[in-house]
């Protein structure tokens, strides 16, 4: 700890997060642009996340499989991430970046939580989700994207929200369902003719995990329920109550079903 | 050219010992007690928005009394020390050692070369993993450190409040008789309480906040 020189948070500075006291330390994540192809690195991707609302809350599902060009890089990848107690993030595009920038969100959050004695709002948790991804403007130039999705339940308006974001920090509030990643043309136009507003838990979760399946069906670098490994989908759901991360048994039989119900 | 008077290094120390301590004096308490499955944080505070007990990291909590701005600019300071070490290696490696030093640090900086020392006397408590013992730290004005367990008093009055808390104190107790064990060492009439709880509840985050209700109801309880 350096000696506090000036009064922390004093009405003069501008209020400091977690990622300027990063960057005041120099431990800030940037990656210098360089020139170049990055096609050879052998990058890995993240593939296929979406999230969709039902009556109480919102659900958000992700598959386990991240590509590296045509081959799997990894099986049991985790592209869902509870942020807080109250809302989620998932990743699609270059892993790599996208787990630190999962990291540094989730931290700045409980930063805040801890600094104010009180939750950022959702609005402000999602503003800032889109300064991160904004920050990383320079890197999709040079092929490296990451686009998160963002969810939570909402105390203020008291229903779950979601939000979409593109790669310039653009953020964008959906009524009914988002996704990214390579799958999320097929799983949207799945969402488009099945959701329904009034759904509730479990019509959702069926919902969420077809269309998962659907896009997993059309999109080869999208993994559905891999049910000879047992490796099955991330499931989140949110609602008034807080956060409840899905344990495998209970994702098992809805996963097995909807691979009957989705050809 | 005026040459400065020579003042002994124990008045100097003394004299500023006395100021830190004549303000820590007009400030109320803080008390600390090991339950059963945790650690209860117990401050008389007639604010319901002002604190005094906060969360530091998973695992660990912050409680200072004294000077309101000294103690929330070594809070801050403390989350910032925590969640970047966090950040750069890894959560189980934020310690309530490692935190207490550098404030032990910082305080015997500041009351050596500042022109004032911190009003300010620190608690930091820290719920053990799996069976390992829970640790309670207690940090001076002057970056004096001291290591407790069982139970721990800072403030205007810890001398007496430690002293009626050893009395009372046995290990193994629940939450409820934590809280009134706690609650009944203060001996004059308190105007509003404060209370956190460190807790094995399997959460990531041990730390939570007793609500107002939850505190009466536990003194209610007897």
């Amino acid at each position: 700890m350096s000696e506090p020189k000036a009064p922390v948070g004093g009405i003069t500075e501008s209020p400091a997060g977690f990622a300027q006291v990063l960057k005041a330390a120099g431990l800030a994540p940037t990656w210098d642009a360089v020139g170049g192809s990055v096609a050879d690195l052998g990058l890995a991707d993240a593939t296929t996340v979406l999230a969709v609302r039902y009556d109480a809350g919102v659900y958000m599902i992700g598959d386990r499989q991240a590509t590296e060009g045509y081959s799997v890089a990894h099986r049991k990848m985790k592209k869902v991430f509870p942020s807080d107690d109250f809302s989620a993030v998932a990743i699609s595009g270059t892993a790599g970046l996208a787990i630190e920038l999962v990291k540094l969100f989730q931290t700045e959050l409980e930063h805040y939580e801890k600094l104010e004695g009180t939750r950022l709002s959702l609005e402000g948790r999602a503003n800032f989700l889109a300064r991160l991804v904004r920050q990383q403007l320079p890197m999709a130039f040079q092929g490296l994207v990451v686009v998160p999705l963002f969810c939570g339940f909402d105390h203020l308006v008291g229903s779950g929200r979601l939000f979409t974001f593109d790669v310039v920090g653009g953020r964008y509030e959906e009524d009914d369902f988002g996704a990214t990643g390579s799958g999320s043309r097929e799983a949207k136009s799945y969402l488009r003719s099945h959701f329904d507003p009034a759904m509730d838990a479990e019509e959702g979760l069926s919902v969420a995990m077809r269309s998962l399946v659907a896009a997993a069906e059309q999109d080869v670098a999208t993994s559905g329920p891999d049910v000879r490994r047992g490796i099955y989908p991330n499931v989140i759901r949110i609602n008034v109550d807080g956060l409840v991360e899905l344990a495998d048994e209970e994702i098992a039989p809805i996963a097995e079903a909807a691979l009957e119900m989705v050809r | 050219m005026t040459m400065p008077f020579y003042v002994p290094p124990e008045q100097l120390v003394k004299d500023r010992a006395d100021f830190a301590r004549k303000g820590i004096a007009r400030g109320r308490s803080i008390a600390a007690v090991e339950y059963e499955t945790g650690i209860l944080l117990l401050a008389e505070n007639p604010s319901g928005t002002l604190h005094k007990i906060s969360e530091i990291y998973d695992r660990i909590a912050f409680a200072g009394v004294g000077k309101f701005n000294e103690f929330e600019l070594l809070r801050v300071a403390g989350i910032r020390h925590a969640d970047v070490k966090g950040y750069m290696y890894s959560r189980s490696d934020v310690s309530a050692k490692s935190l207490v030093n550098a404030f032990a640090q910082t305080l015997g900086n500041i009351f050596t070369h500042e022109v004032k020392p911190f009003e300010v006397e620190l608690l930091v408590a820290e719920l053990g993993v799996g069976d390992q013992p829970n640790r309670m730290y207690r940090v001076l004005y002057d970056g004096t450190l001291y290591d407790q367990s069982g139970c721990v008093a800072i403030g205007g009055n810890a001398e007496d409040l430690s002293e009626r808390l050893e009395a009372a104190y046995r290990p193994g107790l629940s939450l409820a008789e934590a809280v009134r064990l706690a609650a009944g060492a203060f001996e004059d009439e308190v105007e509003g309480w404060e209370g956190a709880i460190l807790d094995r509840n399997g959460h990531r985050r041990a730390f939570r906040k007793l609500t107002a209700e939850e505190i009466a109801g536990f003194i209610a309880d007897a």
